[in-house]
């Protein structure tokens, strides 16, 4: 064990040598409306939240979702589709890119045009979706480098607000899997505090809430 | 290649040069003013929800954030054992770091064990805390900020201003310009007809910034959080210029203080619901990233932690004082300040500028050095910033505490030092007195009639106003307003002529008006 470790643990418990810890972890209240809401105006605050951050929403059938993705691509567009992916939406991208043979690098990444996923949770109060990078949602990078994010969150995936959303997640945690809350897409305020859609992550993202809990992961 | 803060004179001397800059002054007074009034709807909104039949209101998060955060602290040897074990478990490796120096060699080590000359950098107020860029330009290493703001202050060779927005004391104009005149020496140039529109300045420095982050072998973050009980670390932002950071690298160092512990995956909730509402304004900030050292097949396969003091555990046993290690880095406080919205945050001479810099930089550093002395006394004491604080930080109760150490450390001195310098801080302060009595007027009340109303405590003994009837009901509801002290900052000055007239009389004078309910 390293000096400067026993030197820090040391003066920390000297310094706390008049204090007793509360072992029982903390519950936080529930602050949003949402949370006793019936599911339908749950799911109606999800898009208009998701809206307010100027991202792009639209509730999809699950039979009418495969031939809907295909309308939102040029002709010859080259879509990174994340192992797991549900086949049919697979098939509907006009170029599929795939990791099939190894992963892609970051600049092989910057080359193509969008990114199709499925999501794990989605938070209606504050507008978010949440990746848990789990089957159908790829790496971190997938998600990230393309310019365009078109994202698949099926209606029971959404929750009221963040206590939800963090009760869900606890096991994909726990198992360590990252996680990538996106509420909108990037922007910055840095000049003069004129927001711009747009940075560094999608400038674009594209949310698809579908109705029916039939869209699931292939794993 | 970035200013540091050495030698920055007093307080008071470098607020009156601020004061002199008047552009600084128009771009911190609309710049906190805007975000003032998103955060305020969003509270707002929250005590909405609880009319509405929320359980919980605004008052309701902000004391469950305190007690995470107060947990954490109260019992931070073992919350860091923990923190440790889980993340070697989690395949990262653990470093620990006493002071500045011993953290920057490490940075530095692992970057050179991979032969990086250069890292990409997420915005990260404890890397600036350490001077990590200096050391690491030392040691031959580019350090490349990759936040657009910090971009702009590095580009500058400038100092950050605002915690939140370290841009602020730049306009678009001034930003075009050092885009075009800087960019080119250290990468991608701007392109030649860059106008001054944000959109176009923001598009040029994803170009400039984007070759840096598909070729980066080495990453540096900060991080907002970490959890003990999962070894998760929690980076949150807005730009995406974090993802990148975290995830593209193959190899990540992030220094964490030791007083960003949370306990469970499960307490982070609190924290991050208010975070993004006291910080920007927003129900929710665009990125927030966690991750658990290793993630095999997906980012950085080479992960250290690099757990820090440099003069946390000072803070610690400081028995007032240590509530400010429950800081979320929110810069609530900087916007509701009227001393920094007039002075600026470079006039702080430090990383942690505003009400939070005032009692941070004496805690951490101690007190006895002129600079950080003058510190405490760049408040009125109004109340706001303590109000405005997403976990309850009694920043005027730890000012007053840090002044009678200030003064404890000057006893002996002729003329009294610390007495003097208070005092040039108070005059160039309250110079307007428009100015404070609007913030007396938004504070409410005055403590003479709230002290008699007084029924109950904070933790810590803070006497609050409670309850009050009539107009004042829904306000003192949702945010347990402090009872100021009795006599305010104005009503002194205007008794003692700004305390050049011996303090005579003890009782308040009765005269003037300020402090009636609004
Ligand atoms: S002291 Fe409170 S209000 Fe100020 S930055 Fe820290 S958490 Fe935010």
């Amino acid at each position: 064990m390293s000096a400067a470790r026993e030197a820090v643990l040391g003066r920390v418990r000297s310094a706390l040598a008049d204090v007793t810890p509360t072992p029982e972890p903390v519950v936080p209240p529930i602050t949003s409306a949402l949370s006793a809401a019936p599911e339908g105006h749950v799911l109606d605050v999800f898009v208009e939240r998701v809206e307010d951050y100027k991202a792009v929403v639209e509730q999809v059938d699950a039979e009418g979702l495969a031939a809907h993705l295909a309308t939102l691509f040029e002709p010859g567009q080259r879509v990174v589709v994340p192992a797991g992916l549900p086949a049919e939406l697979a098939a509907a991208v006009p170029v599929a890119v795939t990791e099939d043979d190894g992963p892609l690098t970051a600049a092989e990444l910057d080359a193509v045009d969008a990114v199709v996923t499925l999501a794990a949770v989605g938070v209606a109060e504050t507008g978010t979706i949440v990746l848990d990078h789990s089957a159908g949602q790829g790496r971190r990078a997938l998600s990230l480098v393309p310019d365009r994010h078109v994202c698949v969150v099926r209606a029971d995936q959404v929750v009221a607000d963040v206590p939800e959303a963090v009760a869900r997640l606890a096991g994909a945690v726990s198992a360590g899997a990252p996680l990538t809350w996106i509420s909108g897409p990037s922007a910055t305020s840095d000049i003069e505090l004129d927001r711009v859609e747009g940075v560094h992550g999608p400038r674009t993202l594209h949310v698809l809430l579908v109705a029916a809990d039939t869209v699931g992961p292939v794993s | 290649m970035s200013g540091t803060f050495v030698g920055m004179p007093v307080f008071p001397t470098a607020a009156r040069a601020a004061l002199g800059d008047t552009q600084l002054r128009h771009n911190l007074a609309h710049a906190t003013g805007v975000i003032r009034a998103k955060r305020a709807k969003l509270v707002d909104e929250v005590e909405a929800a609880h009319a509405a039949g929320a359980p919980g209101g605004w008052e309701d998060l902000r004391l469950a954030g305190a007690a995470v955060k107060q947990r954490a602290l109260d019992d931070l040897a073992g919350q860091l054992e923990l923190l440790e074990e889980s993340l070697t478990k989690a395949g990262a490796v653990v470093h620990w770091a006493r002071d500045a120096a011993e953290a920057n060699a490490i940075v530095a080590r692992v970057a050179k064990s991979h032969g990086a000359d250069e890292v990409v950098k997420v915005k990260s107020m404890v890397t600036q805390e350490i001077g990590l860029n200096e050391a690491l330009e030392a040691e031959g290493i580019a350090a490349w900020e990759t936040d657009l703001a910090e971009l702009i202050v590095q580009l500058a060779d400038d100092l950050p201003s605002h915690i939140l927005v370290p841009a602020i004391h730049r306009n678009r104009a001034e930003v075009r310009e050092i885009f075009l005149r800087r960019m080119k020496d250290v990468g991608r140039p701007a392109p030649a007809d860059l106008t001054d529109e944000p959109k176009v300045l923001a598009a040029a420095a994803r170009e400039h910034l984007r070759e840096k982050f598909l070729r980066a072998k080495v990453g540096v973050s900060g991080a907002n959080f970490a959890v003990a009980e999962t070894g998760t670390l929690v980076v949150v932002e807005s730009e995406g210029n974090g993802r990148m950071c975290l995830t593209l690298p193959e190899v990540l160092v992030s220094v964490v203080g030791i007083e960003k512990v949370v306990p469970t995956f499960a307490e982070l909730d609190p924290l991050l619901r208010l975070l993004p509402r006291s910080s920007t304004g927003e129900r929710m900030n665009p990125y927030t990233s966690t991750w658990s050292g290793v993630t095999p097949g997906d980012g950085p396969q080479e992960v250290h932690v690099v757990l820090l003091d440099n003069g946390r555990t000072n803070a610690l046993a400081d028995q007032v004082g240590r509530q400010a290690l429950r800081c979320i880095r929110c810069s609530a406080c900087l916007n509701v300040c009227p001393v920094y919205e007039r002075a600026g945050g470079h006039a702080y001479g430090s990383v942690y500028p505003g009400p939070i810099g005032a009692i941070l930089n004496p805690l951490l550093k101690g007190t006895g050095e002129k600079q950080t002395d003058s510190l405490p006394y760049a408040s009125s004491l109004c109340g706001a910033c303590f109000e405005a604080c997403p976990v309850r930080i009694d920043i005027p109760e730890v000012l007053v505490h840090l002044r009678t150490k200030v003064v404890d450390g000057h006893r002996g001195d002729f003329p009294p030092k610390a007495e003097a310098v208070a005092m040039k801080g108070a005059a160039w302060a309250f110079s307007d007195a428009s100015r404070l009595g609007l913030v007396e007027k938004a504070s409410g009340l005055s403590g003479r009639v709230l002290g008699r109303l007084s029924k109950s405590a904070f933790p810590g003994g803070r006497p609050t106003a409670g309850r009050l009837a009539g107009p004042a009901v829904a306000w003192t509801g949702a945010r347990d307003l402090p009872a100021p002290p009795a006599e305010s900052f104005r009503q002194w000055w205007a008794r003692t002529d700004g305390g050049t007239r011996p303090d005579s009389t003890a009782t308040p004078s009765s005269t003037t008006t300020e402090g009636e309910t609004r």
